[in-house]
């Protein structure tokens, strides 16, 4: 390695630093012997970045040269910048030295396309390739597969890499086409079918043979840029939930779109990411994968856009008053899920508490409802607090946005979207 | 008052509570040889370690509770807080008085006091596994120094051994001046001299640096600049997940380091 490659580094991390998917969780791969690494299924942070993002895998672009132009990215082929290009040689050992010096879970490997997106692809697969067979590394390896890559090379990938994901940026093909022309919807929905039916595939053949080999053991994921187009929360929420369901997404990730284009006149001009806006499409999605809530009724015709003062689980009480407020003592799981303030924690032990004996305020502040919010949509025991029945939908969004910082602490970051992102 | 005098270790405590159980004394407090003042007005009892001793009253605990339970006990030991030893008295006893099991009744206050003790031991042993950093030194091991709030290190152990499995490694806690050594086969405790190590600063001494470390740290320096987005700034969040105690040790937060580079 040489002094140079600071600078190599440098440039390259410049360039892949607004992908936002820094999970390192959900692979659970062993140290194989005597080797070196293993990737723990919760995944470690090593470090925060000041704007406080936590840096769990080294992020790399192989080069960031491209021939492509799309209009929302830093490496697009029209702008003038440093561009470098790192051997497959160079990551591999990048990767190793920061490993064994514990700063890294592992690597985050994506590209510009170079020639075409196969021969990309193909140099991608064998940084993977190398790691595993000849360093004898069983850290984790997240790659981005290049859209329009082949088949074969998707197979090779999976079988080196813990995740793969395929980018779809934009959720309609007309303005995907309009601002990354050399992109289309099937270049990045093939690739990705390929990898789901491999994922399903390789899942059945380790239930006949335990030792097959695995295949992208933590599934596949997305990213959807935000702010970049005029398309609205309900078309971007409806994307994600059909990728959820046809390709047995893992996750989507929403990245608020950065100005780093600003000349482009297709892009709209922002001072500013839009963070709140990501920040509410996480809640959203949180929603309907852990809540059961449908996409319809968290975003749809008369409401297509999240609002950004409150988040969609209050929003969606609101604008919903007749269904509450809810005993506490007697509705249902789903149903008393749907109450802001009660997370899925506190739903659950609700529900095991009330069996003992019947439930006050006490209690559920113990259980660890955030009685703030929940008292307007509930009743128990004793509970004769006006509802927002009585003091109307408007009323309560008001008292709760002037004394409720907690709607504030929302604007957080991406490290732990676990617990962050939950909506309670 | 009733003084129990013990060595310092958990056999050692563990076996001060079978006595106590044993002898039907409650003890007023139960301390180290090494805080122990000499109290002329106290009873004293000086426990003699005995791991027979230890087995049974784990056993019972194991039996009463379940293998998690006592970890949680053994995590909160290693808080080395000056009550730890009342408090473990307690919830022993309490588990062991108690016909059912009692670890999930959080009206009892050891319950609760014991709970929260090693919730905090458990979050700063994650610290060690996050923030730890090796340098390499010329004779090919990896040396990192720590300085935990409590004496967490040997819970960190067997991670760093089942990821590290093909290097040499010494993890070193400065405040507690001992340390473990992965020798590629077996780990062993280990204390080490000041000569070659500057405690303050946590790092090797540059003669025994290997040739490359300085680069890599660099580069990685180098790197953590790089991604931040500026446009994201939030540096309260930045230090409420990266305290400045821990700071000390990073090559990242090398002030140093950007000097050279820049
Ligand atoms: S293909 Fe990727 S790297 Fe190239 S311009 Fe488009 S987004 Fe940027």
């Amino acid at each position: 390695m040489k002094p140079e490659t600071v600078n190599k580094l440098k440039i390259s991390a410049n360039a892949a630093k607004y992908d936002v998917s820094c999970a390192s969780s959900g692979s659970n791969r062993p140290n194989s012997g005597k080797g070196l690494g293993n990737a723990s299924s919760w995944g470690i942070c090593h470090s925060f970045t000041e704007d406080g993002r936590c840096i769990s895998l080294l992020k790399l672009m192989l080069t960031n040269y491209c021939i492509y132009d799309c209009a929302y990215c830093v490496n697009r082929k029209s702008n003038d910048i440093p561009r470098t290009t790192f051997s497959v040689k160079e990551v591999v050992e990048l990767t190793i030295e920061f490993y064994r010096r514990n700063y890294i879970e592992g690597l985050f490997l994506s590209s510009g396309v170079i020639k075409n997106p196969d021969y990309t692809m193909e140099r991608m697969v064998s940084v993977a390739k190398d790691l595993r067979l000849k360093q004898n590394y069983n850290g984790y390896i997240h790659l981005k597969s290049i859209p329009g890559s082949s088949d074969e090379l998707q197979q090779q990938a999976g079988l080196y890499a813990d995740r793969l994901s395929v980018n779809i940026e934009i959720a309609s093909e007309s303005n995907l086409k309009m601002i990354a022309p050399d992109k289309n919807f099937k270049s990045i929905l093939n690739p990705m079918n390929t990898i789901k039916n491999k994922i399903i595939e390789n899942k059945e053949e380790r239930q006949k043979f335990r030792h097959a080999p695995r295949f992208s053991p933590a599934g596949q994921s997305t990213q959807l840029i935000v702010g970049a187009t005029p398309d609205s929360d309900q078309r971007i929420l409806n994307l994600a939930g059909n990728l959820y369901n046809s390709k047995n997404l893992k996750r989507v990730y929403y990245s608020g779109y950065v100005p780093v284009n600003n000349y482009d006149k297709r892009l709209p001009a922002l001072n500013e990411p839009p963070l709140k806006r990501e920040n509410r499409l996480y809640q959203a999605d949180w929603l309907f994968r852990f809540y059961h809530f449908s996409i319809n009724e968290i975003v749809n015709d008369d409401h297509p856009d999240l609002d950004l003062e409150i988040d969609p689980k209050l929003s969606y009480a609101l604008r919903n008053p007749w269904l509450f407020p809810v005993d506490i003592n007697k509705a249902n799981y789903e149903t008393i899920l749907r109450v802001p303030g009660i997370g899925v924690l506190s739903a659950k032990k609700i529900i095991l508490g009330r069996k003992y004996s019947k439930l006050n305020l006490s209690n559920l502040k113990r259980i660890g409802v955030v009685l703030k919010r929940a008292k307007y949509f509930i009743t128990c025991n004793e509970l004769k607090a006006p509802t927002i029945n009585e003091l109307l939908p408007e009323n309560v969004k008001k008292i709760l946005l002037s004394e409720n910082k907690s709607v504030k602490q929302f604007n957080k970051p991406l490290y732990k979207q676990l617990s962050l992102f939950s909506v309670t | 008052m009733n003084l129990f005098i013990y060595d310092q270790t958990f056999e050692g405590l563990l076996t001060a509570i079978n006595d106590a159980i044993d002898l039907n004394i409650k003890p007023d407090k139960i301390i180290s040889t090494k805080s122990f003042q000499d109290d002329l007005f106290a009873t004293k009892y000086d426990i003699i370690t005995d791991s027979d001793k230890f087995d049974k009253i784990w056993n019972q605990v194991k039996e009463k509770s379940n293998e998690q339970n006592c970890q949680r006990i053994f995590k909160a030991f290693l808080s080395e807080l000056s009550e730890i030893e009342m408090i473990i008295y307690n919830y022993i006893k309490l588990i062991i008085d108690t016909p059912y099991n009692v670890e999930v009744n959080f009206s009892e206050d050891s319950v609760i006091k014991l709970n929260n003790i090693q919730k905090k031991v458990g979050r700063e042993a994650q610290r060690v596994l996050m923030f730890v950093r090796f340098q390499k030194t010329v004779d090919d091991i990896y040396y990192a120094s720590f300085d935990p709030k409590y004496n967490v290190i040997p819970l960190t152990v067997a991670h760093f051994r089942n990821r590290f499995a093909d290097q040499k490694w010494v993890i070193f806690d400065t405040r507690r001046k001992f340390g473990y050594y992965y020798d590629l086969k077996n780990v062993c405790e280990i204390t080490i001299g000041k000569q070659k190590i500057n405690f303050e600063s946590g790092k090797v001494d540059n003669d025994v640096l290997h040739v490359s470390e300085k680069l890599f740290q660099k580069l990685w320096k180098g790197y953590y600049d790089t991604i931040n987005i500026k446009e994201r700034k939030n540096i309260k969040v930045h230090m409420q997940f990266l305290p400045k105690r821990f700071w000390k040790y990073l090559p990242e937060k090398d002030f140093k380091n950007t000097l050279v580079t820049s």
